[in-house]
């Protein structure tokens, strides 16, 4: 042994959190440049999205209040971006449920480290993966005919919204897969509340042509207001506006939603990460 | 020497099952203690409680002088464990599978270089260092699990059937690595269901069953409650085995058994009582085959503490697949 005695770094002011959030999201994130087969193709599906409802669905969604040829599209790309965003959680779920059954989750909780790291290194690394989704998906929405009409500094503002519910979700995802038994389960429950959650929306028609009662729901669903919130900022078409209060105020409601879900999930997520072994 | 892992009465319930019935285990510094007992007998469970993983719904324990209760955080400072899989990250090198675990244990940047550096020269995995794990073979991937286990020179170290599914080459290349580290003075918790493992590595046995103490003590006390050594003999002619058994008879401290060409007695004195045997077949003008001083092995002891063999899995344990003693 040539090493002497281990040394141990000071304690941040902050505590151990920010530092082994870090470590993990690193991990996460090397990850994806290794697989980079799964990168590929998380990136082909939304981009497929985009070419099936642009060109199979969109002339058959008309959006009122606004007959321009490129409507639709316009229309379509910040849906697609929300909805992209929401399935993102599927990984967080799928990630922690494989990290369980590998005995890794195990192995994290007997070092010394934060006990809400894990997770919050796995939802910093997902997120940060929607920026690179974010850009090839908005070069392939510039390629259709997507326009951002609003200047940089609103369309930045979109983006930052998008991330923060991309963020958010990734927690309800987290929490999923401490839950699930296997990875082979949280493939299924880690994507089945997502489609629901992002059809049951403005994403892709608009609220004023479902029913009543579902107008209620979709208005009221934060991916409705942070799909509003990016057509709004990037300039693009709204349809005819929704009189719902979360309508009305569609970046503060999606703010004040992604708080809401975090403090209620983050927490739920960690007390299921601090009790939880594997098998 | 100071015991530095204590539990007792560890109590722990999942539903309807038992998994640990009242546990006490002492580990003295610097030694290796075996947990030895079948599938499902509460091995795992009670690493784990030790481990800070699971919460006991009974007793206390103590690591490193920490509750694992109360002290959860000074308690993994001071141990590193080593699971059933080899728990590393498949993407990762093995150099940055060393690297994140010794930022998780918040040692400095500098210390973890040098210890990484250290530690794959250590278990000859340099050249592989900047490989992707998926690139590792089975052997590669436990050694690699054992070395993040001590990228912090942790004192007390649970091994988790650290060696099961390894080929038989592998599996001596851990051992040597596990005498190494007891020889620097680490104090190992070994849970095993290979007999001959606890046997070569454990300076003390505690059998477990259904989450309780069955028995314990060495390898040799635990071989001689059963009863001490036997020697057998095969004669070449099934005709002279009276004559055999006058002379075993001689040579031996009981009963002498006969089966066809076969007989075994028991005997004291080690190895010169062979020398003795075969002197007297020798008067007795008997020609034997095969001649064997066999010492009980510890699936012996398995089997009469027990009722079943060590490798039969117990959990729940199917009334008519016991092998009885007696059957």
């Amino acid at each position: 042994m040539t090493t002497g005695a281990p040394e141990i770094m000071k304690r941040p002011i902050i505590g151990w959190g920010l530092h082994d959030g870090l470590v993990v999201a690193r991990r996460n994130l090397i990850q994806t440049i290794r697989v980079p087969e799964l990168l590929f193709f998380s990136l082909v599906q939304p981009v497929i999205f985009v070419l099936l409802f642009a060109y199979v669905f969109g002339g058959a969604i008309p959006i009122p209040g606004d007959d321009g040829a490129s409507a639709y599209r316009e229309y379509l790309m910040p849906g697609i971006f929300g909805q992209t965003v929401a399935f993102a959680a599927a990984a967080s779920t799928v990630g922690l449920a494989e990290d369980m059954k590998r005995g890794l989750i195990d192995r994290f909780r007997a070092l010394p480290m934060s006990s809400g790291a894990v997770l919050f290194g796995r939802t910093v690394a997902d997120t940060l993966r929607q920026v690179l989704v974010l850009t090839v998906l908005s070069i392939t929405g510039l390629l259709v005919g997507w326009r951002i009409n609003n200047g940089i500094f609103n369309a930045i503002l979109a983006y930052l919204l998008l991330l923060l519910f991309a963020y958010t979700v990734a927690w309800i995802g987290s929490w999923i897969g401490l839950k699930v038994p296997n990875p082979e389960t949280a493939s299924t429950a880690g994507l089945i509340w997502l489609f629901p959650l992002t059809f049951l929306s403005n994403a892709f028609v608009p609220i004023s042509s479902m029913p009543g009662w579902l107008q209620v729901v979709a208005a009221w669903n934060p991916v409705s207001s942070v799909v509003l919130a990016a057509r709004e900022l990037f300039g693009n078409p709204t349809g005819i506006p929704s009189t719902a209060w979360p309508m009305q105020h569609a970046a503060l409601y999606t703010l004040i939603s992604c708080a809401v879900l975090i403090a209620i999930f983050a927490p739920l997520a960690i007390r299921k990460y601090r009790s939880t072994t594997s098998r | 020497m100071s015991d530095v892992i204590e539990a007792s009465g560890l109590v722990k319930r999942y539903g309807e099952v038992v998994a640990l019935d009242g546990l006490d285990l002492r580990v003295s510094e610097g030694t290796v203690l075996g947990l030895l007992g079948p599938n499902g007998a509460g091995k795992t469970t009670a690493v784990r409680v030790l481990a800070t993983l699971l919460k006991p719904d009974a007793g206390t324990a103590k690591v490193a002088g920490h509750d694992v209760r109360t002290k959860p955080n000074a308690v993994r400072r001071s141990i590193g464990l080593t699971g059933q899989y080899a728990a590393v990250d498949e993407y990762l090198t093995g150099r940055e599978n060393l690297r994140m675990f010794g930022g998780l244990y918040h040692l400095k940047p500098a210390y973890v270089k040098a210890r990484t550096d250290e530690l794959l020269e250590r278990f000859d995995l340099t050249a592989a260092a900047n490989r992707s794990l998926r690139t590792y073979s089975g052997g590669m991937r436990r050694r690699l699990d054992l070395a993040a286990s001590l990228i912090a020179k942790p004192p007390i170290l649970f091994l988790d059937e650290p060696t099961t599914g390894l080929d038989p080459r592998s599996r001596l290349g851990l051992w040597q690595v596990i005498r190494d580290l007891v020889a620097e003075g680490t104090t190992v918790l070994l849970t095993t269901q290979y007999l001959d493992e606890a046997d070569q590595l454990a300076n003390e046995i505690v059998v477990i069953d259904k989450g309780r103490v069955i028995a314990k003590g060495t390898a040799d006390t635990l071989k001689d409650q059963i009863g001490g050594d036997r020697i057998e003999i095969t004669i070449a002619d099934v005709a002279k085995a009276n004559s055999a058994a006058v002379a075993l008879r001689s040579v031996s401290t009981g009963e002498v058994s006969i089966e066809d060409d076969r007989l075994s007695a028991p005997v004291s004195g080690g190895s010169t009582v062979l020398v003795d045997a075969i002197r007297a077949l020798d008067a007795q003008d008997v020609a034997v085959t095969d001649l064997v001083l066999r010492r009980p092995t510890l699936d012996d002891v398995f089997l009469s503490l027990t009722g079943h063999a060590a490798e039969e899995d117990n959990s729940p344990p199917p009334p008519s697949r016991r092998r009885g003693r007696g059957q």
